[in-house]
């Protein structure tokens, strides 16, 4: 986890003669480029880019993102996370409009999204509850069966989720009279939701409930006889992290336009845990990182396959060979890879030190 | 009823009233049938070779184990069936014979998790604002126990003498009135001993405590009371003189390289 820690930034400003850095000086070169270029994209980029690679990206970014926060800080690998954004994603379709007129109930856009993220987070906190009680492997196990019972229940159930064949038309509401499914408007709302998800956890990871869920995670037992509640503490991770899940899931619905039962199918299920792990499950830009990887695997592996003469249908073995790969050489993801890279330029440079963590 | 009940232990006056307690492991009674009570503000010492049944009793009393038969009541209040973090919440703290510290967060961090626990805003998604009373409390606590130079370090980069220390801020953090200290002075050298035996006389009036401690030197002067276990049961209790001077306890356990531990 980060070193760097505001309870000793605060105590060393006491004592500190010159003034404290702004936060402006305090992020790094490298973040300003980043997000610079993120800004500009569209200028660079066609639209195939901004709608199809990165805000693809962003999403199942934020999805594997709140996969992330349950395993990074709290040491939960949940598998549950795809389907409380697929839970989200169907709330807009069925309480929102839809091309199924009859089973959409056409509420208004800000009674509808609040509404969906509300009841997927209730979703992913009521599973979490069950989910708590349980550890490592086995809640692996109990999300992945919750998550195929939820798979089965929208495939078969009419009534609501309309079976097979879910909603299409599920669209984003004209706010401000900008068609937000236009490539560069939802370039900029998926790039700003992605953001926004990414500094909630950055921040939230550093606040008291951040701090004390990954103390549940190093030492449950230390935690109770400090007078923290684990349990609460394990389910309200749960339900944080279902709320950026949502968004994530209503920005996946809106993207393709429809929700199905494939939405939150077991591939799907399983993708978000491939992303979080390649992109590396110890930091939050980790998950994003992989979805990148994901997205430009799964988009133009068709191309490379046919050019080795190979049926582009098989692109699933070449996400499945990268995984391997990125799993094989690094198990903390593309992050850890990173890592060992800085390490050893460090050390390059400076011989005195050992091959010591710090 | 339950009111006239919680009033008559108030009226005894005992911070812990252990009625009985028994914890089975199987069919292995870890400990068996202890009854013995603490009064607030009392210091006492709880001897007993490994095995004893000291630490399991340290685990009934929190929380960490639920006793399988027998009561428990804290400052006059059936515990029995709480969780931990209930009981931590009315006052009782304790320390772990291995350390059980967040090494992944600095030493500001494990004082401030702790003093956190006991105050409201567990659940807070704000960080702590500059000027925060619990971040000067997180400063005190550490200056206590001599780690200020340490603050921003790694736990898992300090010494064990220096975790220790930090397991005892812990203990101190929010408004402890009983604490349990498991074994404490374990591994500690002479110097960090006597530090330590400082601490502990340090601590204001009220607050009482169990030790568990294998050096009878720290244990005999940290304590005004003793309780000795043996085989899971409480083999005897009296002042460090008289268990000092005790045939049957020197036979049992001073005699044995009683000293020798730690």
């Amino acid at each position: 986890m980060s070193t760097t820690d505001p309870l000793g930034e605060i105590f060393a400003s006491t004592r500190r003669s010159r003034p404290e850095p702004s936060w402006i000086e305090r992020v790094p070169l490298p973040v300003w480029i980043v997000g610079f270029v993120a800004l500009i994209m569209p200028l660079i980029a066609n639209n195939f880019w901004l709608f199809q690679v990165f805000g693809w990206t962003f999403i199942l970014g934020m999805i594997a993102l709140s996969l992330m926060f349950l395993a990074g800080y709290g040491g939960m690998v949940s598998l549950i996370q795809m389907s409380v954004a697929g839970m989200a994603g169907y709330g807009v379709a069925i309480l929102g409009t839809s091309g199924m007129g009859d089973l959409s109930l056409g509420w208004p856009w800000w009674l509808y999204i609040p509404v969906a993220i509300i009841i997927a987070a209730i979703f992913g906190t009521i599973v979490g509850a069950l989910a708590v009680r349980t550890e490592g492997i086995y809640t692996i196990m109990i999300t992945l069966a919750i998550a195929s019972a939820f798979f089965y229940f929208t495939r078969q159930n009419y009534e609501i989720f309309n079976g097979y064949s879910g909603f299409n038309l599920v669209v984003p509401p004209r706010l401000f009279g900008v068609d937000w499914r236009r490539p560069i408007p939802f370039y900029y709302l998926t790039l700003g939701c992605a953001v926004l998800s990414y500094l909630a956890v950055v921040y939230v990871s550093r606040s008291p409930f951040g701090l004390a869920l990954q103390g549940v995670r190093d030492g449950p037992r230390r935690m109770a006889a400090l007078g923290y509640n684990v349990t609460a503490h394990r389910i309200a991770a749960y339900t944080f992290a279902s709320v950026i899940a949502a968004v994530g899931g209503i920005l996946l619905v809106w993207q393709n336009s429809q929700v199905s039962p494939g939405t939150v199918g077991i591939p799907a299920v399983i993708d978000i845990l491939v992303i979080a792990v390649v992109g590396g499950l110890r930091r939050p830009i980790g998950p994003f990182i992989g979805a990148l990887i994901y997205v430009l695997l799964r988009t133009f592996s068709p191309d490379i396959l046919l050019g080795f003469g190979l049926s582009g249908e098989r692109f699933k073995t070449l996400i499945g060979m990268g995984f391997l790969l990125i799993v094989f050489f690094s198990p903390d993801g593309v992050l850890g890879l990173w890592d060992r890279w800085r390490e050893r330029q460090r050390r390059k440079r400076d011989p005195l030190r050992d091959g010591g963590k710090r | 009823m339950a009111e006239a009940s919680t009033l008559n232990s108030v009226a005894s006056g005992n911070a812990l009233e252990l009625r009985g307690v028994t914890k089975m492991f199987g069919a292995l009674a870890a400990i068996s049938d202890i009854t013995f009570s603490v009064r607030p503000g009392e210091r006492r010492a709880v001897l007993g070779s490994n095995g004893a049944g000291k630490t399991t009793l340290f685990n009934c009393i929190t929380g960490d184990f639920f006793a399988t038969a027998g009561s428990i009541r804290l400052f006059g209040e059936d515990v029995t069936t709480f969780p931990a973090h209930e009981r931590i919440r009315r006052g009782l703290r304790r320390t772990y014979q291995i350390s059980l510290l967040f090494g992944g967060l600095s030493v500001a961090d494990n004082v401030y998790i702790a003093c956190r626990g006991v105050s409201r805003g567990r659940f807070s998604l704000l960080r702590p604002r500059r000027g925060d009373p619990l971040l000067t409390r997180v400063g005190e606590l550490i200056e206590a126990v001599n780690l200020t130079e340490a603050r921003n370090t790694l736990v898992s980069e300090l010494s064990y003498g220096q975790q220790r220390q930090l397991e005892i801020a812990l203990a101190l953090a929010g408004a402890p009135r009983f604490i349990l200290f498991d074994e404490p002075a374990a591994g500690l050298s002479p110097t960090e001993r006597r530090e330590l035996i400082e601490i502990l006389n340090g601590l204001p009036g009220h607050i009482g405590y169990i030790i568990i401690e294998h050096d009878m030197d720290v244990a005999l002067r940290v304590s005004e009371s003793v309780t000795m276990m043996h085989n899971g049961r409480v083999f005897k209790e009296g002042t460090p003189t008289e268990i000092e001077n005790d045939p049957e306890v020197q036979e049992l356990y001073l005699g044995d390289g009683g000293h020798s531990h730690g």
